[in-house]
């Protein structure tokens, strides 16, 4: 059952991912990644994550795509960020060629490394695995430092955005 | 009820990881490099969250967690770096920026 779940679930996100990379439009590329978010927001439930995968909701494909569909328009891109078509650029074939290549040789020693590992005999989790109130607890009481320096990181990024955008470079 | 082994879970995180890298060495468009850190970063979080379940723990979905609010930070500093750059100079093909090259 899992299993019958599991693969078109990676298969999609994986298929849209490559939609990501190989799209020339940014709005395409965009409208793939808030699929593949939301895949893995099914993968997430799969494991039993359900707070982590409501927050891959709402965080990703909510605020960060929309951010991303923002500024999208609002550079009015048309024609101004690569050529037609990027996979026929000339001048960067060979660098494509071997960047592509490095990319198989990385995933080729991942795999090797992930086979070598011994993975079996998982323990099920109990019901109550991933719920909210399991994952607050720990994160109020545990993870305590790392929550409120999170904050403090995203108070930070705020201020920066707001410097950034509004100056500007000379 | 048939469980998926946690080695088909880290092969989609390592596939969806060497897309995201190959997003970011191939092409030259800042907002589609910037998605494909996205990708990368999903990719880690999926790994966080195998190892969690298979080790009955909840720390990877704190490590997660983390993970979202460096992206959403992240993201909103790199867009805004980007609305920056375009103001400069109206392209966002990385080819053309070379500022920091005296």
């Amino acid at each position: 059952m899992e299993l019958l779940i599991f693969y078109p679930l990676a298969g999609i996100c994986i298929v849209l991912a490559l939609g990501v990379v190989i799209n020339n439009s940014p709005v395409n590329s965009a409208m793939s990644l808030i699929g593949m978010m939301l895949g893995l927001a099914g993968i997430f439930i799969l494991q039993q994550a359900h707070f982590i995968a409501i927050l891959q909701i709402i965080i990703y494909a909510g605020a960060i795509m929309v951010l991303f569909m923002f500024v999208i328009m609002l550079l009015n891109l048309k024609g101004k960020g690569e050529d037609d078509s990027w996979i026929s650029r000339d001048k960067d074939l060979l660098l494509t060629v071997l960047s592509s290549l490095l990319a198989a040789g990385v995933l080729y020693k991942i795999i090797i490394i992930i086979n070598a590992g011994d993975f079996n005999s998982p323990a099920l989790p109990p019901d109550s695995f991933g719920t909210v109130r399991e994952v607050g607890t720990i994160l109020f009481t545990k993870f305590i430092l790392p929550f409120e320096m999170a904050s403090i990181l995203l108070l930070v990024a705020m201020i920066g955005a707001v410097v950034l955008a509004k100056s500007k470079v000379d | 009820m048939e469980m998926v082994p946690l080695t088909h879970y880290l092969f989609l995180s390592a596939t969806l990881f060497v897309i995201g890298v190959v997003g970011v060495l191939v092409r030259r468009n800042a907002i589609v490099v910037f998605m494909s850190i996205e990708i990368m970063l999903n990719a880690v979080n999926i790994s966080l969250i195998a190892f969690d379940r298979y080790l009955n723990l909840h720390d990877g979905q704190i490590f997660s967690f983390m993970v979202m609010c460096v992206a959403a930070a992240e993201v909103s500093v790199g867009l805004a770096i980007i609305i920056s750059l375009f103001r400069n100079k109206p392209t966002i093909n990385l080819d053309e920026f070379n500022i920091m090259k005296s």
